[in-house]
């Protein structure tokens, strides 16, 4: 399972070595380590699933900041899954050489980059790939090769992004769960570009903020994000998924409104080339906090967003017509407890989700993190039908240095 | 014409000098406002502090965090706090513009999603980072912030001090009022006594280790913060105060909210 053609690779530690070479104080070492606990209560549906499973996480960080304000940072990621063979992966999350200048700022190298505001869906954020092995709350993401310049004027910020190398998304192997009863094959992966891989993105944004109001504007030429998900058989007759890469163009907005407690959030994309048909996309909702209830030190906020996909049935995520609720309590001890309840509800079936997460720190470095996701009343058209028995209950303890 | 400007000029100079006609509040006022001419003119500064947060019991734990404040010139200060420890928010930094009057201008930059989020910053009686110290005790003092009136003059540990009231014109606020001892000499707020929303004691912040600054700004060192309805305790220390490094409007933007590290 190569992450990165050996020409990258080669690439990366060459420019490793010339910056640490150049290096004259200032090296921080960080980052965590953790091992993570899946319970599966239902058992499973498809073939090769399992109804537990352990793993390792480590996740070091190195920084150097220079005399002049530019800095290296490169973060390794590695995940070793007792269950599922796609999750155990390698990863170069980050790779970057930032060069600040009095007038911009260049970054090279292999980075994360987000856009948006919402809390549920993340639906306009696209310049890097979705680590779905890793979580399915599509969360975390792979590295990508970039070079970004961005400009910081007074009317606003600017950033041109160039992608020279395309990430494949990562799925949920036969081992795990949280998965459709069709495995992915990442061997047969197609593109619509003969470049592949190797096919130049670009994006560029503008952002600001105007007193109570922060904007986005964005647009993307290149290599979907997204595969379309191609039915076939391997050889031994087996039904399988292959991911297909198309190349699109999206257009996209992203807006917060802050007044007193309440914060509004939007986020709406325009996409081209992505099967046969133009789509709109949009979901937006509000944040409300209220402070110290209770006579308490604690927080307690309140979401509800909607999602929507013109595309409805025939859209490739599960959040074509959707309504999600969520309360945050933030308890603001010393442990920093928090936590989030979330109800997410299909309004064109009868089909829901809920999720629990949940965190608190144990001394100055360990931190107990759970997570629980039920999925209620899956109708068999559903988009997660195939994930109906993948209730699940996970809890991880990472220690952080 | 000569002799009516210079009765002018007297009556104005007797005007803006403490008299026996001004009230308590113009006198708490009057002090407010050389407090803040005094603090004017700093530029800008780094400096480093340290929390430990105490409960009941008597349990320890330490939060580090970088702070770069810019003052700017007809508004409250914008600054930058990059938190260093515990370890799982390291990098976790937050942007504040204040104001004045109003509510501030606040994004959270979490590292782990490299998300910037604009946050709601109109309720400011929450805690900072689980300390005993609220958001607003922490975020830049402004003279419009409050309402003032003038106590007492009473001697604290060998120092003259101004006792004076100020109430918060901010209605979120979690306090009905405070009472501050400052000293006449140098203006350094020595203690603050703060009065919850039912006018009950609530916190008392204890300030020492003062130290001048370019010759002129005096800071404290030690700030320790006792909530006496909970038992709880905050002490907070500051080091490495550094003024005037250069820092300008540039490294108060989303890209360096960004880049802070």
């Amino acid at each position: 399972m190569p992450v990165f053609p050996s020409a990258v690779l080669r690439f990366l530690i060459t420019l490793g070595f010339f910056i640490t070479a150049s290096f004259s104080h200032a090296h921080e070492f960080s980052g965590f380590v953790g091992g993570e606990a899946r319970l599966f209560p239902n058992s499973a549906l498809h073939l090769g699933q399992k109804d537990d499973s352990i793993s390792f996480v480590a996740q070091p960080e190195y920084y150097h900041e220079f005399e002049s304000g530019s800095s290296f940072t490169f973060v390794p990621f590695y995940r070793f899954d007792s269950a599922d063979r796609e999750r155990t992966h390698f990863d170069i999350r980050e790779f970057t050489f930032l060069w600040l200048k009095e007038d911009f700022e260049l970054r090279l190298g292999v980075r994360k980059v987000f856009w948006g505001t919402t809390e549920i869906l993340h639906l306009v954020d696209i310049i890097n790939q979705t680590d779905l092995a890793e979580n399915v709350d599509a969360e975390d993401k792979l590295g990508q090769p970039m070079a970004n310049i961005s400009f910081s004027r007074d009317w606003g910020t600017f950033d041109l992004y160039w992608l020279p190398y395309f990430r494949e998304r990562t799925f949920v192997g036969t081992g795990g769960r949280l998965r459709g009863s069709a495995v992915v094959d990442e061997d047969r992966t197609q593109y619509e570009s003969a470049a592949e891989e190797w096919h130049s993105d670009w994006a560029f944004r503008y952002s600001h903020f105007f007193g109570d109001w922060d904007v986005g504007l964005a647009q993307f030429v290149g290599t979907s994000r997204e595969p379309t998900l191609l039915s076939d058989t391997d050889p031994e007759g087996n039904a399988i998924k292959i991911p297909r890469y198309e190349q699109i163009l999206q257009t996209s907005l992203d807006l917060s409104f802050v007044s007193g407690e309440w914060l509004w959030k939007g986020e709406a994309l325009y996409r081209t080339g992505q099967g046969n048909d133009d789509y709109f996309a949009w979901t937006g909702g509000f944040e409300y906090t209220f402070t110290r209830v209770w006579n308490s030190q604690m927080d307690l906020g309140v979401i509800g967003e909607w999602m929507f996909d013109t595309r409805e049935d025939e859209a490739t995520t599960a959040f074509e017509n959707d309504l999600a609720g969520g309360i945050r309590l933030a308890l603001n001890d010393s442990a920093s407890t928090e936590a989030l309840f979330g109800w997410v509800q299909d309004l064109n079936s009868s089909a829901r989700f809920l999720f629990l997460e949940a965190s608190r720190r144990f001394g100055d470095h360990l931190l107990l993190t759970a997570e629980l996701r039920t999925f209620l009343n899956q109708p068999a058209d559903d988009f997660l039908f195939d994930q109906r028995a993948d209730e699940i209950m996970q809890i991880e303890l990472a220690y952080y240095f | 014409m000569k002799r009516l400007i210079y009765i002018l000029s007297i009556a104005m100079f007797f005007n803006a000098s403490p008299s026996a006609s001004e009230t308590p509040e113009e006198k708490g006022l009057a002090i407010a406002k050389e407090d803040d001419k005094r603090d004017n003119g700093f530029q800008n500064f780094t400096a480093n502090m340290v929390m430990v947060l105490k409960n009941r019991q008597g349990e320890e734990s330490s939060r580090h965090i970088r702070n770069k404040t810019l003052e700017v010139e007809g508004d409250g200060d914008k600054s930058l706090s990059i938190f260093d420890r515990p370890r799982d928010v390291k990098g976790t930094t937050l942007l504040n513009f204040t104001h004045k009057v109003g509510a501030d201008d606040q994004w959270l930059y979490l590292p782990a999603l490299k998300r910037v989020k604009r946050i709601s910053s109109a309720n400011k009686s929450g805690s900072f980072m689980g300390s005993e110290f609220a958001y607003e005790d922490v975020t830049s003092q402004e003279v419009e912030k409050y309402t003032y009136k003038w106590i007492r003059d009473e001697d604290r540990e060998g120092e003259k001090c101004f006792v004076f009231e100020r109430y918060p014109v901010y209605k979120n606020s979690g306090y009905t009022r405070q009472v501050v001892w400052l000293d006449q000499k140098d203006y350094k707020i020595l203690q603050i006594k703060f009065y919850d929303r039912k006018n009950a004691p609530l916190k008392t912040l204890t300030q020492s280790n003062f130290k001048q600054y370019l010759d002129k700004y005096w800071y404290p060192g030690t700030m320790h913060m006792e909530n006496h309805q909970t038992g709880k305790s905050t002490l907070l220390t500051w080091s490495d105060y550094k003024f005037r490094t250069g820092l300008s409007d540039k490294n108060f933007n989303k890209n360096s909210l960004k880049r802070a590290r």
